[in-house]
């Protein structure tokens, strides 16, 4: 666990960088987690895709997988990968706010 | 009368129909099993066929055989489930009305939504052998290869039986030695996850397994695209892995009647249950088990097995009124076999990883070791599946709850390990 200010708010994330508290989270925290991971600035479509997985959050309780935001967020997956390289659900879920994506068992 | 309608007759499908018949008189509930073909396989299986181990024709029977007296068997693909109506629709153009509704239809490959897997190559030198067709023409293919770079990818998760890939490694490893050829075929693992596998502890026993056996492990490699005429798979993120044979495991969704039955399913097609009690969130009179459930469990026949037990118990409690059991704990076990007549055994559930130790209890089957004992007990798996799992025996000793008697020394220093 470490706290750090992000966007001028004490937050606390856990050790892969996943805030723990997602009711903290808000559109500067997003833009600042963003650009440390090297995203910066956030496109309207980078947007979509954060918007999505904070909706999926809330009604499911975990953030979707890449297959499942491919088929349910309007973005394709190549695209996905454009916008948040490497891992686009990982990465994603932590601008977003929300923990690790429980989709791999 | 009960009208309980059962979708699939898979592995899932019959010990529940098997259960349930068990359960109830003939004039205290009709059960129903419907299914698309009339071709039982023994998944387990296939995994041998490439390496001539087995044959296709062997691990396939018929559907209907397996069912016991009582229970009415309809061949027919499944249009919708209208959950309003509490009614099936089935392309033969009749209608099922049920009172309990148990979809168990398992999993589907969906080879065509990777791009160009399904292209030139596929089934040339790009193979699956999670189909009975695939395995075949694979364990051809196999035969004739004589050196070269053999790769063999899992493309996403989830997948059925999440180990059969890695013991598709070791027993490739193990074909090639008795070939006299391991030194002219490399082999490389290619998987989307950060390790051999998902588990921690078993992912670094796993891995090191691989390395041991010269084994290349690739990770985090998410497949955008299979050449198969280049010979190399692409990743999303523009890696790429040259290949002279590939094996993939293709993408996995549920059954495409699902994602046509409005709130049933998840963006995948899998069926959203409690993951203790197996009702699913859509309907109370609707209850999933097995590969077909989005449940974070692996999609494994132990699995089903487990659940099995969980799901009778809460269809009677549904039916009476009464509140439902809560007692699936995710728990899993799976034979790996790991070539040269050797096999490990893991057994984990939702919250405990899987440990060294043994399984059942202080006498038994070794943990996360390999050893002979385990080989014969994966041999020894595919006669309790049809004479004890599929009517639906208990087996003694081995109970739907994972048991830790034979792991508690494994688990203190795990829990230590982990204050320290």
């Amino acid at each position: 666990m470490t706290i750090d200010t992000i966007a001028g708010v004490q937050i606390e994330s856990d050790e892969e960088g996943f805030l723990v508290d997602p009711t903290q989270w808000n559109d500067e925290v997003a833009v600042e987690i963003a650009r440390r991971e090297g995203i910066d600035p956030l496109t309207d479509r980078h947007w979509q895709v954060i918007r999505f997985m904070r909706s999926e959050y809330e009604t499911k309780g975990t953030g979707p997988t890449v297959r499942a935001l491919g088929k349910t967020s309007g973005v394709s997956i190549k695209e996905l990968y454009q916008l948040f390289p490497k891992g686009p659900a990982k990465l994603a879920a932590k601008i977003a706010g929300i923990p690790k994506p429980r989709g791999c068992i | 009368m009960h009208r309980i309608v059962i979708l699939g007759g898979g592995k899932g499908g019959t010990l529940a129909a098997n259960r349930l018949r068990k359960a109830y008189g003939l004039n205290e509930a009709s059960v129903t099993v419907v299914d698309q073909d009339d071709q039982h396989i023994y998944q387990p299986g296939l995994l041998f066929v490439p390496f001539g181990l087995t044959h296709s024709e062997d691990i396939v029977r018929p559907r209907g055989r397996q069912l016991h007296r009582g229970i009415d068997y309809r061949t027919s693909a499944i249009i919708h489930v209208d959950l309003a109506g509490q009614s099936v629709q089935l392309a033969d153009g009749s209608e099922l009305s049920y009172d309990v509704l148990v979809v168990a239809t398992g999993a589907v490959l969906a080879p065509d939504e990777t791009e160009g897997l399904t292209g030139p190559g596929w089934m040339e030198k790009v193979f699956t052998f999670y189909t009975p067709e695939g395995a075949a023409a694979l364990e051809e293919a196999l035969a004739v290869f004589d050196g070269g770079r053999l790769v063999v990818n899992v493309v996403e998760m989830p997948i059925k039986c999440p180990v059969a890939p890695l013991e598709f490694c070791f027993l490739a490893d193990w074909y090639f030695h008795e070939r006299g050829i391991r030194d002219r075929v490399e082999l490389t693992f290619v998987t989307p996850l950060d390790a051999a596998f998902t588990k921690p502890v078993a992912a670094n026993h796993l891995g090191g397994l691989l390395e041991q056996r010269g084994i290349e492990l690739v990770t985090e490699f998410n497949t955008g695209e299979v050449d198969g005429t280049g010979g190399r798979l692409v990743s999303f993120d523009g890696r790429e892995v040259p290949f002279d044979l590939a094996v993939v495991i293709p993408l996995h969704n549920g059954a495409s009647y699902v994602a046509r039955s409005e709130g049933l399913g998840d963006a995948l097609g899998f069926v959203v249950t409690d993951t203790h009690t197996l009702q699913a969130a859509v309907a109370p009179n609707v209850f999933a088990l097995g590969d077909a459930a989005s449940l974070p469990v692996s999609k494994a026949g132990s699995v089903t097995h487990f659940e099995g037990e969980v799901l009778v118990e809460n269809i009677r409690r549904f039916l009476d009124g009464e509140p439902l059991d809560a007692s699936y704990d995710g728990h899993a076990n799976c034979f790996i076999k790991t070539g040269f007549s050797k096999a490990m055994l893991i057994d984990f559930n939702y919250d405990v990883e899987p440990l060294p130790g043994h399984y059942p209890g202080l006498v038994g089957l070794p943990l996360l070791k390999e050893s002979h004992l385990n080989h014969l007990g994966k041999l020894m798996f595919q006669w309790l599946y049809w004479h004890s799992l599929l009517p639906g025996r208990d087996i003694p000793g081995i109970s739907s709850a994972m048991p830790l008697g034979g792991k508690l020394q494994a688990l203190e220093s795990n829990v230590k390990e982990r204050v320290s």
